[in-house]
């Protein structure tokens, strides 16, 4: 074969011209060994042009080592998160203890901002859930403990659950949910906008400016929460008490101020600053992580909110540990 | 030259009370690269999406290609396999890798093609518009802001249409960019046989590449011509448009 008569081609697209240009480059001979009709020459030579190109070096990977390289990436990624989060903290205190020194520079106005938004106004949320959680679990516990006749211990298991564990707990998750993503999302627009950028032209520090005034009304708020947090639960197994098992209230106040030690009080609010701590830093940091578009805040909010909700239940988990260990 | 490409009647658009279009005709004819130009919020984008088929006008007839566009499902097989569309940051979709995007119409209209072609296609038309394969596997976010036009134009030309839409396709590119863009949209058009409806604010674009030029103002087409003639209409906009100070610079 010497050439190819192609002029009978009436209509020529370029998948067309595709196959006819891998055809001659199969039976080895040269794209000027094909005749074509004139108005098909252009896409013929365009598309020749591009398909004869030796194919950039794209080798597909074994499924297995792309497996690899995925677990490699992840844990790399992880250890990446934990060490910036580490930096961050520390950038942070750094600011801090610079700005304790300079109090003039402390921004007063967007720390009372933050705290309204981050504490007064997850108030009513706050109070409704735990009083129903601790409605919820008074009920699981009566439900056990009536088979042995010991349904006054239903004031114990509430008091001991909320003042250790649930009350402060559960406000840190609530505050993780609503406060670290609204963290990302506000820091993250200002980044993807170049306001940060703007911020350190003029001079002035996005850390001084954005996470300490965050930060600070998230360690006021968040105690106050866990306390009305508590004061819920505790009320909301009280009226589960009063109401269907039949402990008046006066005998649950009575039961709860004898029995129980002000130490598991002190054991669940220990833990508050440190949840206020991972929420506001984690929230900060993941704004601050935001790339240039608006897809990445949406991944980098949805990245807060787990990486915080997960942080605090770990934290919890290993506190229990510890005060279960000293005896508390 | 046989039937007009794209031919528009008496096409009103209103957004509220607001007019933006009134009684406004164009004719464009087919295999030439047509520059639409026009002030800020003269509607050169709204033309654009109601000749598209996605904004239904408030009155007048649209046919592209001899077949109505008014008055047709959104989906109409016929208006989306043979136009292609490049929006102004390229719009390919975010989730999807570069040669996924291009794949997208070849899967939707390709008529049951095996995916082995439907690769090979897409990678071809990949690097017509003058993309590395490299670049196949990435994501759109990992692209600058030429790479992502050029990969939506190997969209747009996926499914090998005979008009091509392209709406500001040199914004926001450095000079060198915006003239191999332009460049790539002239070999292109060439040896595609495409007909373009370009619309641009950019002059350079106007003078090295557009075979006509439509110019859009006071809710209807000024005038259709040659870029000679456009130029010596006696309209106040016009004149400044191509005699400003940037208008004599670019005809340099």
């Amino acid at each position: 074969m010497t050439r190819v008569d192609a002029t009978r081609i009436d209509r020529l697209d370029s998948a067309g011209a595709q196959l006819l240009s891998r055809f001659i480059h199969r039976a080895g001979l040269g794209p000027d060994r094909v005749e074509l009709r004139s108005d098909h020459r252009a896409l013929f030579k365009a598309v020749v042009d591009v398909d004869t190109q030796p194919p950039d070096d794209d080798a597909h990977k074994g499924n297995l080592i792309d497996w690899f390289e995925g677990v490699g990436r992840a844990t790399l990624d992880f250890l990446q998160d934990l060490r910036a989060l580490l930096s961050f903290l520390g950038q942070t205190i750094a600011t801090g203890i610079l700005v304790l020194f300079h109090p003039h520079q402390w921004p007063l106005t967007a720390t009372v901002h933050h705290i309204q938004q981050t504490g007064l106004n997850a108030l009513p949320l706050v109070a409704l859930l735990s009083f129903l959680v601790g409605a919820v679990v008074a009920f699981l516990g009566a439900t056990v403990l009536r088979d042995f006749g010991a349904e006054l211990f239903v004031v114990d298991l509430t008091t001991y659950a909320f003042l250790r564990e649930f009350g402060v707990l559960l406000t840190a998750i609530i505050l993780a949910g609503r406060t670290a993503s609204a963290f990302t999302a506000q820091i993250g627009t200002m980044k993807s906008r170049e306001e940060i950028d703007a911020i350190r032209t003029i001079g002035m520090d996005p850390f001084v400016l954005l996470v300490l005034p965050r930060l600070v009304a998230l360690l006021i708020a968040l105690p106050i929460l866990a306390l009305v947090a508590m004061i819920s639960g505790l009320a909301g197994g009280l009226i589960v008490s009063s109401f269907s098992l039949d402990i008046p209230g006066q005998l649950y106040l009575d039961r709860m101020s004898a029995m129980v030690d002000v130490r598991h009080f002190l054991v669940g609010m220990s833990k508050a600053p440190f949840f206020a701590l991972v929420i506001a830093l984690v929230g900060c940091m993941e704004g601050f992580k935001v790339g240039g578009t608006a897809q990445s805040v949406g991944e980098r909010t949805t990245s807060a909110v787990v990486q915080s909700i997960s942080m605090v239940i770990v934290i919890n988990a290993l506190a229990a540990v510890f005060f279960m260990e000293i005896g508390w | 030259m046989s039937e007009p490409a794209i031919e528009v009647r008496g096409l009103a658009n209103r957004f509220g009370t607001q007019t933006v279009h009134e009684d406004l005709d164009l004719s464009l004819p087919k295999g030439q690269i047509v520059g639409v130009v026009g002030g800020s919020g003269s509607g050169k984008s709204v033309l654009m999406r109601a000749i598209l088929g996605l904004r239904p006008p408030q009155a007048g007839e649209i046919e592209v290609l001899g077949r109505p566009v008014t008055g047709i499902p959104e989906r109409d097989a016929h208006l989306r396999e043979s136009s292609g569309v490049l929006f102004q940051d390229g719009a390919l979709f975010s989730s999807l890798t570069v040669v996924e995007n291009v794949e997208v119409p070849l899967k939707c209209h390709g008529h049951g093609l095996s995916a082995a072609l439907i690769r090979q296609l897409a990678t071809l038309k990949i690097r017509l518009s003058g993309l590395a394969s490299t670049a196949c596997n990435k994501y759109p976010s990992e692209l600058s802001g030429g790479m992502r036009k050029r990969a939506g134009l190997a969209r747009a030309l996926a499914l090998d249409p005979d008009l091509l839409f392209l709406d500001e396709p040199t914004a926001g590119l450095d000079p060198i960019g915006a003239a191999e863009f332009d460049e790539l949209l002239r070999t292109l058009q060439q040896s595609l046989g495409l007909t373009v409806f370009l619309i641009t604010h950019d002059l350079d674009t106007l003078y090295t590449i557009c075979d006509q030029i439509a110019v859009i103002g006071e809710r209807r087409v000024l005038t259709v011509g040659p870029l000679a003639e456009v130029e010596q209409l006696d309209h106040p906009w016009v004149q400044q448009y191509f005699h400003g100070p940037r208008g004599r610079a670019a005809r340099r």
